[in-house]
């Protein structure tokens, strides 16, 4: 049953063949039984979960219309608050804060009465590649579990990968919802910025932040993205427009005409083999489908990851400012005598890791008066001169598409001490940030040297959402007559898996 | 040394550079939709926004962005069609994001101007203020900090902070340098204060009360050699709140400054404090190492960019400028500067005119709130303005009046019953049975009483000594429970003794 995709389950869910409290059950079980091993969850809420199942099972029950997803378990990544659930970014410094209040994808998926299983690990305030930098412990990838499950949201994609939960939350600044999506075979979705509020998710870095479905199938992310998208009046970024028609297009996965775009920059030297073969058969897959495929430059690609390591730090460097032990979260050496700024101090020394604090004295000082034009003003500008290029791109493709990741998994441990070889990992993610547009990534085989697994990412315009999900699709249903099974059927079984 | 102001004078020149802060009075704050009342029990008028709970984001108060345009177009200022908000980036325990979401390089409001009139030497003269900026910012919260000697954070045993001030809009109007004033320097940001506030209060977006901290005002003082054109360097003098205060702070660091120049002492950069009671600065923050807010807009928020033809309407419902107003009053009254600036002072001049214009006599209607009203006012140290008596009151009683059913002094009665709150006038008059006795009958019959219980004083009338009558005037006063007209009973008095006034 856990093995089933979400929209499987909703129509079991929907037909009686199955209560919610079941399939919650069987998921809390599957938890148990793995989760030592993955460590995708940082906190599972047991009772919480089975009292929202046993809810939706009385509507049902009493004939209330439901939401499509009502019922389906999910796994929400910690760093969207939850009214009374610990939310700790993955954190100390937030170790023991319960959110008096919801954010509001959480409302989102109350109300379409998705079950929340508990949150899943994550790099510290989502600054990372690969799960390592949580403040309490790696979460482990379980294609092969001494390899890393991608990051920030490597919880939540590993949970899907694990059948710990058929959907989950991410947030992607970076790439930390496709990157982790790839190197685990599963689907991430970056919706377009503004698309999905921010209300509610603390902020990494809030002009590149932006929450998306995580899934198995093309066609639950579209389901999840519906029910969490939409105009906002508490996110003054939040678009004020409808949401575009995801389910309809994942459901139709036409790409007969369409046109996509191959960015000429992303892709070649530094990718793994394994990487670019997958990635030229679902080319051919998709041209096979009727989709006519071009060629597109983006020139200034080249300076995205630089321009995106000044702006993003330098958001987070103000936007952790407020975590000062004076109102929540953790309060260190408040002794007798100690003075605010002394607590202050140390309280962000204790409760800070590494890369954060790395993260915080780049961004303060790309900030400083006498620099902020060389460092932060340049990087808007190239913010602007990367938006262009897509523009420019999308005049002769409808959509844009690379590997999602140079590499696939790589082992535990193996890039911690190099952050710049860390910070490559999303060299095809970040642009897609830069410019506010829409990204997914979905699974496209395994690499032939490594047998683990390859994503393809979709760049569609704000907006213009939809699109990714026609071509994922497609292209899902391709490889899928192609491989017989989904790709996650022949991942290697977890010792006590369910 | 000590200097004398006019030793001062004849040597410097003054630069003023003057920065008001404006609490808007909203109902809502800047970025939450939290209540801004004012004394509310601390930390009840807060949410995850303004308390800065991980996750919350800002969204702008509409109706803050209104009043800014309204302040930047009475002040003479180009509304930007563009403008974005930008983070002020510093620690401090009081302010929940440790960042101040404020405006920077891309204010509201820029280059305006306010003309202010004070008396020279030389009679009347115009002096203008030039503004650099109007922008829009949230106020931090509050810290009280306990123990230790100087009632500042650091060396304090512990501090309470309370966040309901915590995102209270604010809005900070920056002059450009003024320089110029010469001696009249005091003067000039005095005016200017008292215009500006005028004008926010004729405007309706702010209680504009300097001592409860809605209208707040830094002086920047510097002095130069009369006749160079280098600024000297400045201080900032902080916590000046009252006109008065205004004037005193920058006379006082006038003369602070030439003081130190004249022995060969440098002014350091560094805000001052302004001590109320001595009219002395004590020194605060040096600013001589500029603190580095690293500024940069604002991702959380859209820019502001208002329509033009929104900006339009509010141009056209701007309401006359206050200092045009009084002029046009003053002379549609007939009223002498003196007793202008009388009204001005005590701050009944609107009451006035709102009595006025409930068809009171300009005179009448002056006398009253200036005389009496403002009598009982100071005798029970309270400001006019908090007495329970409206211009409809006052406006009823000298109608009244003007129609013969009361006296001078029963409307005296009448107004202290309306103050002491016991309904309005009508009522009073009902409650307390007070009435004029007008009918000469009763009154010929009170007259006839008095001179017979004073034959010998009304003798001393019959034979022309007139300064007798008094005696039986208040007689007939005291019979008549004092619902007589005095004037009245003093003719009909004199006509029965044979007499008439001289």
């Amino acid at each position: 049953m856990i093995r089933n995709s979400a929209s499987e389950m909703a129509s079991k869910l929907a037909s009686g063949e199955v209560t919610s409290v079941a399939l919650t059950q069987a998921h809390l079980d599957q938890i148990s039984a793995v989760d030592k091993d993955v460590h995708a969850f940082l906190h599972v809420d047991t009772e919480g979960a089975l009292s929202q199942a046993a809810a939706v099972d009385a509507k049902r029950k009493s004939g209330e219309k439901l939401s499509r997803l009502a019922g389906v378990p999910l796994a929400l990544k910690d760093v969207m608050t939850q009214k009374g659930i610990p939310t700790t970014c993955g954190s100390k410094i937030l170790e023991g804060w319960r959110p008096p209040y919801d954010s509001t994808v959480v409302t989102n998926l109350k109300k379409n009465g998705i079950v929340i299983l508990g949150k899943t690990n994550m790099d510290e305030f989502a600054m990372g590649s690969s799960t390592e930098n949580s403040a309490y412990g790696p979460t482990h990838n379980p294609w092969d579990l001494t390899r890393i499950p991608g990051g920030s949201g490597g919880g939540s994609a590993a949970a899907l990968a694990a059948f710990e939960a058929p959907l989950a939350i991410g947030t992607d600044t970076g790439g930390s919802i496709r990157q982790p999506a790839a190197v685990t075979g599963t689907v991430g979705v970056k919706p377009t910025y503004g698309g999905v509020s921010r209300y509610g998710l603390v902020a990494f870095s809030s002009s590149l932040d932006q929450a998306g479905p995580c899934a198995r199938t093309v066609l639950d992310a579209a389901l999840l993205h519906e029910a969490i998208a939409g105009y906002d009046p508490k996110d003054s970024t939040s678009i004020n427009a409808p949401v575009p028609a995801v389910v309809v297009a994942a459901k139709a996965g036409n790409v007969k005409g369409m046109k996509i775009g191959v960015v000429k920059e992303l892709n070649g030297d530094g990718y793994q083999k394994g990487v670019r073969t997958r990635f030229e058969e679902s080319l051919e897959l998709l041209a096979a489908a009727g989709a006519e495929i071009v060629e597109v430059s983006a020139p200034n690609f080249e300076y995205a990851l630089a321009a995106y390591y000044l702006i993003a730090p330098s958001e987070c460097s103000s936007n952790l400012a407020r975590f000062d032990a004076m109102r929540y979260g953790l309060r260190v050496g408040d002794n007798d005598g100690a003075s605010a700024e002394s607590v202050m101090n140390l309280t962000r020394e204790v409760g800070f890791g590494r890369e954060v604090k790395r993260r915080i004295i780049l961004g303060t000082y790309a900030l400083s008066s006498g620099y902020y034009d060389a460092y932060y003003g340049s990087a808007q500008k190239v913010r602007t001169l990367i938006t262009q290029d897509f523009n420019k791109a999308f005049e002769k493709a409808d959509v844009l598409v690379s590997p999602t990741c140079p590499t696939t998994a790589f082992k535990i441990g193996e890039k911690t001490n190099d952050p710049l070889a860390m910070y490559l990992n999303d060299i095809a993610t970040i642009p897609v940030n830069m410019a506010g547009i829409g990204g997914m990534s979905l699974p496209s085989g395994v690499a032939g040297e490594d047998g683990l697994p390859v994503g393809f990412q979709i760049m569609s315009p704000v907006m213009k959402d939809d699109r990714m999900y026609s071509v994922g699709a497609s292209l899902e249903a391709a490889l899928l007559s192609k491989w017989g099974a989904p790709l996650l059927s022949t991942i290697p079984a977890l010792a006590g898996s369910k | 040394m000590s200097l004398t102001y006019e030793e001062v004078v004849a040597k410097y020149e003054p630069v003023l550079g003057l920065e008001v802060h404006v609490e808007l009075n909203t109902n809502s704050k800047m970025f939450c939709g939290c209540s801004t009342i004012f004394g509310a029990e601390p930390n009840t008028q807060t949410c995850p926004v303004c308390l800065a709970l991980p996750g919350a984001l800002p969204t702008v108060n509409e109706r803050a962005i209104e009043s800014t345009i309204k302040i930047g177009l009475a002040l003479n200022c180009s509304i930007a069609p563009f403008s974005r908000f930008a983070r002020k980036n510093y620690f401090y325990p009081d302010m929940p994001k440790n960042f101040q979401i404020s405006q920077y390089d891309e204010p509201i409001c820029v280059n305006g101007y306010v003309d202010v009139e004070i008396e020279t030497d030389e009679g009347p003269k115009v002096f203008r203020i030039e503004v650099e900026r109007v922008h829009m910012e949230e106020d931090t919260g509050k810290s009280l900090h306990v123990g230790g000697a100087t009632g500042r954070i650091h060396g304090a045993e512990y501090s309470l902070l309370d966040y309901n001030r915590a995102g209270i809009p604010l809005v900070e109007i920056v002059t450009k340098i003024v320089p110029g004033t010469g001696k009249y320097a005091p003067e000039v940001a005095k005016a200017y204060v008292a215009e500006l506030r005028d004008i926010l209060r004729s405007l309706g977006v702010s209680d504009v009360k300097m001592e409860q901290g809605s209208l707040r005002c830094d002086a920047n003082v510097s002095l130069r050699l009369i006749g160079s054109d280098v600024l000297g360097t400045r201080s900032e003098t902080k916590n000046v709140n009252s006109l008065r205060s205004v004037e005193r702070a920058i006379r006082g660091e006038m003369i602070r400054h030439a003081e130190r120049l004249n022995s060969g002492e440098r002014v350091k950069q560094e805000t001052r404090h302004f001590q109320e009671d001595t009219g002395l600065t004590r020194s605060g923050r040096s600013k001589e190492q500029a603190e580095d807010y690293r500024y940069f807009p604002e991702p959380d928020l859209v820019p502001v960019a208002p329509d033009a033809a929104w900006i339009e309407q509010l141009r056209a419902a701007l309401p006359e400028r206050p200092s045009i107003h009084r002029k046009r009053l003053q002379e549609q009254w007939a009223v002498p500067d003196k007793e202008m600036s009388a009204m001005i002072n005590a701050d009944v001049l609107d009451v006035v005119e709102a009595t006025v214009a409930l068809g009171a006599d300009p005179a009448k209607a002056r006398s009253w709130w200036l005389g009496e009203i403002s009598r009982i006012a100071n005798e029970r140290d309270v400001a006019i303005k908090d007495l329970s008596i409206s211009a409809t009151d006052v406006a009823e009683i000298v109608a009244l009046v003007n129609a013969g059913e009361l006296t001078d002094k029963l409307a005296r009665q009448v107004v202290e019953g309306v103050i002491a709150g016991e309904g309005r006038p009508s009522a009073i008059i009902a409650a307390r049975g007070i009435k004029v006795v007008n009918d000469d009958s009763a009154l010929m019959a009170a007259i006839e009483r008095a001179c017979a219980g004073q034959p010998e004083t009304a003798q001393k009338v019959r034979d022309g000594h007139l300064p007798a009558a008094g005696a039986l005037i208040g007689m007939v006063m005291k019979d008549t429970k004092g619902q007589a007209d005095a004037a009245k009973v003093r003719a009909l008095l004199l006509a029965h003794l044979g007499q008439s006034e001289g």
